[in-house]
């Protein structure tokens, strides 16, 4: 919010000259009927997509060739704003001429760009991004019915935000690689959520099956998961101090298990940890003797040195052995 | 020609009451509150203009109708002091409004129920309006406050106030009307009707925007909302605006008085249009015309989008309205249009037309003709219309979710 933002701006005035002119003429509306095409040996595909009870429907007329798989010609109906108008109409334009499997490749965002007057200025207003979408998914439709396959087979990825076509794989990226927390950020860093805002949680215009508010917080929960993991590793890797008390205690048992129980064993000993008291200076680490170290002259000299030395290289510089 | 049917959402001001103002910008400026003469002297105007206001509602000397900014400054005045009043420094926790009211109210009532108030927010009928059964029945002992419109900008559809207002009286709670769509297009009487609170604009009469009031009655107690310089008896303090609420006093005069037979003439163009409108096939109009405000049509055209309808009228010259979701900011469409409930698609081709006092036969011609010629070349667009059917397979499925 700032001072652009205090009159909220005029809907109409942010399209496109090319919107308004294919919005008050456009250039492909209309039918292609059955006999139109066989009349000249092709095929005529013929797709729905939305319903007028969901705001907007499309519908897209393709005349195949069957030789070439190439869209001679085509045409739409639509039941929608100016914008949906607009987008339907250069969405016909541009599928002619190309194959069906070109043709799938056109995405929503071709659909706008072809809009623009000029490249740098989007030629619709965010919330209406929405509808190119539109456009995109008639088109799988009916290159589904030509080819007789699935349209969702033509999707490689699970795209989340529709309008900027932005998938869960990257926007889980993009969360942890810039350690995002808000939607605002996600949208800043990837446009998504950015325009018809249906995908950013449930309740929008349309309903989705990924909304950015769980993906965001079931992203943070991995991170989190991650963040403890490697911490819990990194404790068991070296980094003594910052062990919880419990795990110093583990990491010591562990150490004297390795390198020194044995040896006092096989003099008719042993040793246990009592306690562990970290200070600023040394981690004090209090054991006991048992069985026959228990008076020995060397616990308190030579083995106790052992004992320490161990401990000292191999989890901390600042530990001290105390017998008691 | 060119054509303003959008008068639910503001009015021209009427020249006569621009005239009013005019002595009250350069020449009668003192700030009324002054002791010295330059504030003095705008004392009988402000004095008239209240004394319009008091007329033309029929409200008593004991009542208190105080100028605010906006309606919507009235109606979060009402809705957070009662939340103050009654809810935090009392024993209530309840409110109850409707689906359809004004953002003003709904978006207050929802900001209080984050603070801890219960709010009700009751259904509509298909016509639109409130029943008072239901409102009774929603009512409890720690209900602190009902308040509904009593015309919906939308529709024009009127509830029964007086019936709710007896409903209120007889169950002990505080009843607010919303009246900003229905003072100045039909008769409000205040001393016939048991309402509390009472919102007003005076935009929507042919007065200027940016003045408004609230009606309290019996000048019962209701925090203030601003507070300042003890203006207004200290109810709403800030300077007063004087040619405004000078403008306000004359637009509503100007509005209410002859109301009958100024409506009949905008009733008698608004049926003319909506007659001449049904007789497109596939349209209907929402609400029955005796209940509803007299300038109002709200008119589904099947198989033309909201908007794409707009954008033609538009290019005719011609300003309305729509409720259609792909008009607003946020593609959510109309909760009016969707509490009404009767059919999904008007939430995307209502139309609305407004008339006012100033719109003529000739514009009504012209309108006609104008709306004919666009839902015409929009059907010819239109998929509802197509004739080919799509390629088996190639069906849509009502609003289907993209890429289960």
């Amino acid at each position: 919010m700032a001072k652009n933002d205090l009159l909220g701006a005029s809907l109409w005035d942010a399209y496109s000259n090319k919107v308004t002119t294919l919005m008050n003429n456009p250039n492909h509306q209309g039918e292609i009927t059955e006999e139109e095409a066989a009349a000249h040996g092709n095929r005529l595909i013929v797709a729905d997509f939305g319903a007028e009870s969901c705001g907007d429907a499309v519908r897209l007329y393709w005349e195949v060739d069957p030789k070439t798989d190439i869209i001679v010609n085509s045409k739409f109906k639509s039941f929608g704003c100016g914008t949906a108008i607009a987008s339907s109409d250069i969405m016909t334009e541009l599928c002619i001429g190309k194959t069906v499997k070109e043709a799938v490749k056109i995405t929503n965002i071709d659909v706008e760009f072809a809009l623009r007057d000029s490249p740098e200025i989007p030629a619709v207003p965010p919330q209406k991004m929405h509808c190119s979408v539109m456009a995109y998914d008639v088109i799988k439709k009916a290159a589904g019915l030509y080819m007789g396959v699935d349209s969702e087979s033509f999707e490689e990825e699970i795209i989340v935000c529709e309008c900027a076509r932005v998938s869960l794989k990257t926007l889980q990226e993009v969360i942890k690689l810039n350690d995002l927390t808000t939607i605002e950020q996600i949208t800043d860093y990837t446009k998504a959520g950015g325009f018809c805002k249906s995908c950013i949680r449930p309740g929008g215009h349309e309903k989705r099956e990924y909304y950015l508010v769980d993906i965001l917080r079931d992203t943070r929960r991995e991170m989190d998961e991650e963040k403890m993991k490697a911490a819990a590793d990194a404790g068991s890797k070296g980094s003594f101090e910052s062990m919880t008390l419990v795990q110093q205690i583990k990491a010591i048992d562990a150490q004297i298990d390795e390198s020194i129980r044995q040896f006092l064993i096989m003099d008719g000993g042993d040793m246990e940890v009592i306690d562990v008291k970290p200070s600023d200076d040394y981690i004090d680490v209090y054991i006991r003797y048992l069985g026959a170290c228990n008076g020995c002259a060397s616990s308190a000299t030579g083995t106790l040195y052992a004992i320490e030395s161990t401990l000292k290289e191999k989890l901390s510089k600042k530990i001290r052995v105390l017998p008691i | 020609m060119k054509v303003y049917l959008d008068n639910n959402a503001t009015t021209m001001v009427d020249p006569l009451v621009v005239e009013v103002m005019q002595p009250f910008f350069s020449e009668i400026y003192g700030n009324p509150n002054s002791l010295h003469k330059f504030g003095t002297a705008s004392h009988p105007a402000l004095s008239k203009a209240i004394d319009q206001m008091y007329k033309a509602l029929n409200a008593r000397d004991s009542d208190d109708i105080v100028f605010t900014s906006c309606a919507t400054e009235s109606n979060n005045w009402v809705l957070k002091s009662i939340f103050a009043d009654h809810i935090v420094s009392g024993d209530k926790n309840h409110i109850i409004t409707t689906e359809v009211e004004h953002p003003s109210v709904l978006a207050a009532c929802r900001a209080l129920e984050k603070e801890g108030a219960k709010v009700t927010y009751l259904p509509v009928n298909s016509e639109g309006v409130v029943e008072p059964h239901v409102v009774r029945s929603f009512i409890t002992d720690k209900t602190a406050l009902v308040s509904v419109m009593w015309a919906s900008n939308e529709t024009g559809m009127i509830n029964p106030i007086k019936e709710i207002g007896e409903i209120c009286k007889e169950k002990g709670v505080l009843f607010h009307s919303d009246a900003v769509q229905a003072i100045g297009k039909i008769p409000v009487d205040l001393q016939d009707v048991h309402v509390d609170f009472v919102s007003m604009s005076a935009h929507k009469f042919h007065g200027p925007k940016g003045v408004g009031a609230l009606y309290i009655r019996n000048s019962q107690p209701l925090s203030p909302l601003l507070h300042g310089g003890e203006h207004m008896g200290g109810r709403r303090s800030g300077t007063l605006n004087v040619p405004y609420i000078v403008a306000m006093g004359k637009a509503i005069e100007l509005a209410t008085t002859n109301i009958e037979e100024k409506m009949a003439s905008i009733r008698a163009k608004r049926d003319r249009l909506e007659d001449a409108l049904l007789e497109l096939s596939d349209t209907f109009v929402v609400g029955n015309r005796k209940n509803r405000t007299p300038n109002t049509i709200l008119i589904s055209i099947r198989g033309v989008e909201g908007e794409g309808m707009l954008w033609d009228l538009n290019n005719g010259q011609i300003g309305a309205s729509t409720g259609s979701a792909c008009a607003s900011e946020d593609l959510q469409a109309n909760t009016v249009m969707l509490a009404i409930g009767a059919d999904s698609e008007l939430a995307h081709t209502g139309i609305r037309l407004s008339l006012s006092r100033f719109t003529t036969d000739s514009e009504i011609d012209y309108t006609i003709a104008h709306f004919k010629k666009a839902v015409a070349r929009l059907r010819a667009i239109s998929s509802s219309f197509a004739k080919v059917g799509p390629t088996p397979g190639g069906e849509s499925k009502e609003c289907e979710l993209h890429h289960h």
